[in-house]
């Protein structure tokens, strides 16, 4: 190969998996890698092969059914809690439905954000990369007027920050992150047991509503611009549950 | 691996932990069925071992600690295919898929596509990979997995994860333009 660039980081950007700041090298070298490009194209041809032909095969309904026969043997359990039982099987059933059908109908494409100069991948990434770490955040405190005033001369401008714990979304602290070559403002918000990364960065852009909630690989993002800052919120907790933060961001 | 000592494995389960159970794995019983039918490239084994990697899982519920469900079963779906494999087709699993990577050439875009819209033809050459390329091809491009999730799927660090996925790529790509070449053998 005449290229230097490793064909393994062009497969892990082509799944979206190189952090913003390696993404970014590789884009620019993709403009004169005539190599790279063709490599990629053919990535991208063999995935789209991939989905055209559905080749996802799912359980045969005979086989779902011995397998709850199989869990339902029935031990010395009163009969009190085969009624239970058969709630949590309707339940069970339902949820399996819906996400069986959203699999198909949501596929992992991207989405959102488009209009922004911040990819999905590279936030995803980076709040990926916040919980993987160890290194959630610079600043640990629940208290905003601990957390506001450490961002002050770290970046260059003061990104709006607070404690919403009583609406359940109680502040963890904040960092310093890179998105698309750019300092940020990550804010860590905690929602029962899951952490939401709250990204903040200046912009000119005129305002804009909160946006439909992105999603891929489990994890859900919204995006918004308000009063000259951009926000782009990110976690695997549900997009109802952003999008709620975010309305508190507006408010 | 069985429950000692604590009675047959779902007795050790309450009803709560049965409910958690339905409630969080089963509905992954696609995906258990989808990975062990191209692992093991074929429908009626792949129930059988789907079936024991569902009991299986459920004997060791209690070690499941409220992450990724789906990528916990998987892994479990995962063993029990290389076991069953070991078992009945041990050649496979000896396939050597190290590969070098340097000989190829970047697949001819129309060829590739082309061949990538016959649907059997691409089962059969994705068929024609050793076990652990398919097994990232299937994670990732059907499953939708993310790098960390196959990592922990397949035991292996991030990083051969990058470059198994890389390689079987580049091998699929060239199994469907050169056809007919190094068919696996099919099973009977």
């Amino acid at each position: 190969m005449s290229c230097d660039f490793s064909t393994t980081l062009l497969h892990a950007y082509f799944d979206g998996e190189l952090d913003a700041m390696r993404a970014a090298e590789f884009e620019r070298h993709m403009e004169t890698c005539r190599e790279c490009t063709a490599t990629l194209g053919a990535a991208e041809s063999l995935r789209a092969s991939l989905q055209r032909a559905q080749l996802y095969e799912t359980a045969p309904p005979n086989l779902r059914k011995k397998i709850r026969a199989e869990l339902k043997v029935p031990s010395a359990t009163s009969g009190s809690s085969s009624v239970a039982a058969w709630k949590w099987f309707a339940a069970a059933a339902a949820i399996l439905l819906v996400t069986g059908v959203a699999w198909f109908v949501v596929p992992h494409g991207h989405t959102g954000m488009s209009a922004s100069a911040v990819t999905s991948t590279e936030v995803l990434d980076a709040h990926i990369r916040s919980l993987q770490a160890g290194h959630l955040t610079d600043v640990a405190s629940t208290d905003q007027h601990t957390v506001k005033p450490w961002f002050d001369g770290k970046l260059d401008f003061i990104p709006p920050v607070r404690d919403y714990m009583d609406e359940g979304f109680p502040l963890i602290g904040g960092r310093l992150d890179v998105l698309g070559e750019r300092n940020v403002a990550a804010l860590v918000y905690g929602r029962r047991k899951h952490y939401i990364n709250v990204f903040v960065w200046p912009t000119k852009e005129p305002d804009t509503p909160i946006h439909p909630a992105g999603s891929r690989q489990g994890y859900q993002w919204v995006h918004w611009r308000h009063q000259g800052m951009e926000f782009c919120a990110v976690s695997d907790v549900s997009a109802q549950d952003l999008h709620d933060l975010a309305q508190l961001f507006i408010q | 691996m069985s429950a000692t000592g604590q009675g047959k494995g779902w007795d050790v389960l309450d009803s709560q932990d049965r409910a958690r159970f339905e409630q969080l794995v089963l509905p992954h019983l696609d995906a258990a069925f989808n990975l062990s039918r191209w692992l093991l490239r074929s429908r009626s084994d792949s129930e059988d071992v789907a079936q024991e990697a569902l009991l299986r899982a459920f004997r060791f519920f209690r070690g499941f600690n409220g992450g990724d469900a789906r990528a916990w079963l998987l892994q479990i779906v995962r063993n029990t295919c290389y076991t069953w494999l070991e078992k009945n087709r041990q050649v496979e699993l000896m396939t050597e898929f190290d590969e070098d990577l340097h000989q190829q050439s970047t697949a001819n875009p129309e060829t590739l596509a082309i061949a990538g819209d016959n649907r059997e033809r691409l089962a059969r050459a994705l068929e024609t990979l050793p076990v652990r390329f398919r097994e990232v091809i299937i994670l990732r491009e059907l499953e939708g997995c993310s790098y960390k999730e196959i990592a922990s799927i397949t035991s292996v660090p991030i990083g051969t994860v990058m470059s198994a996925l890389a390689r079987a790529r580049q091998r699929l790509q060239r199994a469907l333009t050169q056809p007919a070449q190094q068919e696996a053998p099919r099973e009977l």
